[in-house]
């Protein structure tokens, strides 16, 4: 493999594992306040399918960008509604959301499958793209790449240091100690879920504005489902995250890279390894149950009711 | 009434509580209660588990509100909304079950508690290196506390009442994790609390130490205030009586027994733990006979849960000799198969393990009870399953509607009495019994160490693992402990003290030959050194 390809696998492999790195993000800080939100899937659709129309219809990709975001947020307040409000049941209600997520957004977009737009394009930073193999990696992406690294900075930011992050931790691992503190147990977890849904909407609006800038019937491609996975096996820590998102955009890349090397190995197995890598890496990294042990939100997916 | 209160202060009133009465449905948890504490007075609240201790400590930190009644703080008549308005007028409380997050540190757990006044984590650390000093209990404020002992979450949970402005600290029963030494350790620092002015609210149901802390002691029994008095002055007796009226007979002694030949025998059971919080147990030997109830002492977390699990069968074993019941090895066999050789078990958690939260009384007799003719070919014979719950909830007086009620709407000392009468009724030919009456009130205890010795005298070995030192010199015929997953050799109780017991339980006892001429060579080497 020369320079160039590997230059260019490494960019590829950041675009990729963009839109994962951003709804598991978002996952974790969901789960880490206790709440276990299924509905990944069915919010990225949603917010691809309003991103993507919004931008058709405006030719604005900001504004599109934005109501992808709050798309995903009402979806997540949906959830909210019923899982913390009525405190339903978690994994039922978020697996309905993916349900009602993936048949709304297909409803909705029916009338915009194949219609092409101009995408988001990539912004080359002077000098710093450059760098031999990490320069265009880094610093030639689109906007919304540069955001991820903002947000990954944040998220890690959030759990080591800040007093709300703090707060969230308290109300997974334990809901009634953290009432009994006074913190407010049911704003917090609302907060998350709202957050964990912003995230899926945006991930969704990037897939549909930047990385293939088109509405195709379920786009994600299972990609909320693979977010949901990466947040366990990363045993609830964002540096684990942004690690097993990357490794799925290289798999994914490779696999393309193999593909188009000519090697007589059948495409499905092949459209199989992103997802099987990601799985069994981060699996074998996160077998130390000591470890483990010391992110897991003990309170994850158990609803809480807090009596008077 | 004569008060008994640190000169300084006497006679200036912290909290006052006036005809104090709350209604839960079908329940009147307090009735007309009245309470005077005074700056710098340590008072006890006694009385039984579901006496209103807890209803009444819960208004005064504000988790509930009285229907009647006033109270009053430090003269004015308030009205305590939440905890947090309680923690901002000086109430700290320390919960018997800790409110402690396990994966934070200890800073981050207080920096919790203190909301917005918590301020820079790395000053407020100090604080509490400082705070924990000055009050003999230290702490290091980095650790996580999944890697605290119980004493030391307890002495979080102090220190993190104690970095604010404290005026009034109540404690909910916090002996009952804490070895002989802590608890005395615990005391000074109460004590040197109150001297400094702060009133301590000490709720318990342990004579001893209210006698030996508190100036003062309101007695509570069915919500309503039965007596007051200075416990130092009044007797045990008295005051017990106070608690649990006077037609509740109380065991003071029992006599003790020798047993026969050997039922269960643990040999060489070394055994590494799966649990990364969990201890492994090094060479453990003991044996209990026929007849007879062996007490093993200890702390929590030093080996019980395990020694716990491979005896029971929850924790198979790599080989079938470490463990024998009548001489037969039985590491390989599952719970079903010891049952079936005479094992009855009932493990520390009540509502989990030793019966289904949801599930109905009937329904947890069959839990354990299966092979009492309960299952005809694999089916529930209800009305033989019916009576059996039926007798245990007769025979040891479980206080329930009846018996299709679950496990969970009973109350710690009633399900605990259910659980010790199914496994009793079952005629085990031996009883493991872990913390037998944690928790439990001074009648309903009474009853299971009654039950536990009538069944001894049947002839049964009974191995009763507890925290509860007291319970284990009443009860037990021989004593041990366990400390970091060891265990000390076994004394005949009457030959034992409470001191040579709590050694044990810090891990000093007389160490095998082997170790005794290694540390003696050690005493040479480092004499002639010197």
């Amino acid at each position: 493999m020369d320079i160039d390809l590997i230059t260019n696998v490494l960019y590829a492999m950041v675009r990729t594992g963009t839109p994962l790195l951003i709804v598991a993000l978002g996952e974790l800080v969901c789960e880490r306040s206790g709440v276990l939100n299924l509905g990944q899937e069915g919010m990225m659709l949603m917010g691809a399918v309003v991103g993507f129309i919004v931008t058709l219809t405006t030719g604005s990709l900001l504004l599109g960008f934005i109501l992808a975001i709050v798309a995903g947020m009402l979806m997540s307040m949906l959830f909210a509604a019923i899982a913390l409000g009525l405190n339903a049941n978690q994994v039922a209600t978020g697996l309905a959301l993916t349900i009602f997520g993936t048949g709304l957004s297909a409803f909705i977009g029916a009338a915009y499958v194949g219609t092409p737009i101009t995408g988001l394009e990539p912004i080359a930073i002077p000098y710093l793209s450059e760098i031999p193999l990490i320069g265009k990696m880094l610093f030639a992406q689109d906007l919304v790449v540069y955001l991820s690294f903002g947000l990954f900075g944040l998220v890690f930011w959030f759990f080591k240091s800040s007093r709300l992050g703090l707060t969230v931790k308290a109300v997974g691992e334990n809901p009634h100690a953290a009432n009994s503190l006074g913190l407010p147990v049911m704003r917090t977890r609302y907060l998350a879920v709202a957050f964990g849904g912003g995230m899926a909407g945006l991930a969704g609006g990037y897939l549909s504005l930047a990385y293939t800038p088109l509405w195709a019937e379920n786009m994600t491609a299972g990609r909320g489902w693979i977010a949901l996975a990466l947040v366990v096996f990363a045993t609830w820590r964002a540096d684990r995250i942004i690690f097993g998102a990357y490794l799925f955009g290289l798999a994914s890349i490779l696999n393309l890279v193999v593909q188009g090397l000519g090697y007589p190995v059948s495409p499905n197995l092949l459209a199989m390894m992103p997802y099987a890598a990601t799985v069994l890496v981060l699996v074998m990294i996160s077998s130390n149950v000591m470890k483990s042990k010391m992110y897991t939100p003990m309170w994850l997916g158990k609803p809480f009711h807090p009596h008077t | 009434m004569n008060r008994q209160v640190s000169a300084t202060l006497s006679g200036q009133l912290r909290l006052q509580l006036k005809g104090i009465t709350k209604q839960y449905p079908g329940c009147l948890a307090n009735d007309q209660v009245d309470l005077e504490i005074a700056a710098g007075e340590i008072h006890a609240l006694l009385g039984e588990n579901g006496a209103g201790k807890s209803t009444l400590m819960k208004m005064i930190y504000g988790v509930t509100k009285p229907d009647a009644g006033e109270i009053i703080w430090q003269g004015s008549r308030v009205e305590i909304k939440d905890p947090s308005m309680a923690r901002k007028m000086g109430i700290g409380m320390v919960f018997q079950h800790f409110s402690l997050f396990e994966t934070l540190t200890v800073t981050e757990n207080i920096a919790l508690a203190l909301g917005d006044e918590a301020g820079d984590l790395q000053l407020l650390a100090k604080k509490i290196s400082t705070v924990s000093k000055q009050y003999g209990m230290e702490l290091n404020p980095d650790r996580h506390i999944h890697s605290l002992s119980v004493g030391e979450r307890q002495r979080v949970e102090i220190v993190r009442c104690l970095v604010q402005d404290i005026k009034l600290l109540i404690l909910d029963e916090p002996t009952s994790v804490l070895t002989p030494q802590e608890v005395e350790t615990l005391f000074v620092t109460l004590r040197q609390l109150a001297t400094d002015g702060c009133s301590i609210l000490f709720i318990s149901h342990k004579l001893k130490e209210v006698q030996a802390l508190c100036h003062n002691a309101t007695i509570l029994r069915g919500g309503k205030v039965t007596g007051d008095c200075v416990p130092a002055e009044a007797g045990a007796t008295k005051m017990a009586q106070l608690m649990v009226g006077v037609d509740t007979p109380i065991s003071s002694n029992y006599p003790k027994a020798t047993g026969t030949e050997v039922f269960l025998a643990v040999q060489d059971l070394t055994n590494s733990s799966e649990d990364p919080f969990g201890t492994s147990l090094k060479k453990v030997n003991f044996s209990v006979r026929r007849g007879e109830i062996l007490g093993i002492a200890g702390v929590a977390g030093n080996g019980q849960e395990e020694l716990l699990a491979a005896l029971s069968g929850e924790h198979l074993l790599d080989s079938s000799d470490p463990v024998k019941f009548a001489g037969l090895g039985v590491g390989l066999l599952d719970p079903r198969k010891r049952r079936e050789l005479g094992l009855g078990f009932v493990p520390e958690e009540r509502l989990g393990r030793g019966a289904v939260p949801e599930m109905s009384l009937v329904e947890n007799t069959l839990l354990t009870g299966f092979l009492q003719g309960l299952l005809n070919f694999g089916f529930i014979n209800q009305p033989k399953t019916e009576q059996f719950s039926q007798r245990i909830i007769d025979d040891y007086k479980v206080k329930t509607p009846n018996n299709r009620t679950a496990a969970q709407s009973l109350s710690g000392g009633n399900l605990q009495k259910f659980i010790i009468g199914r496994e009793i009724l079952q005629n085990p030919q031996l009883l493991v019994a872990a913390h037998p009456t944690w928790g439990v009130d001074i009648g309903a205890a009474t009853a299971i160490h009654k039950a536990l010795i009538e069944l001894r005298d049947k002839g049964a070995a009974i191995l009763v693992v507890s925290e509860d030192i007291d319970e284990l010199f009443l009860i037990s015929d021989r004593l041990c402990a366990i400390c970091d997953g060891e265990i000390s050799p076994a004394k005949a109780t009457l030959e034992t003290s409470i001191e040579e017991v709590g050694r044990w339980m810090t891990g000093v006892f007389e160490p095998t030959e082997s170790a005794v001429s290694e540390q003696l060579d050690a005493a040479l080497n480092t004499r002639s050194i010197n």
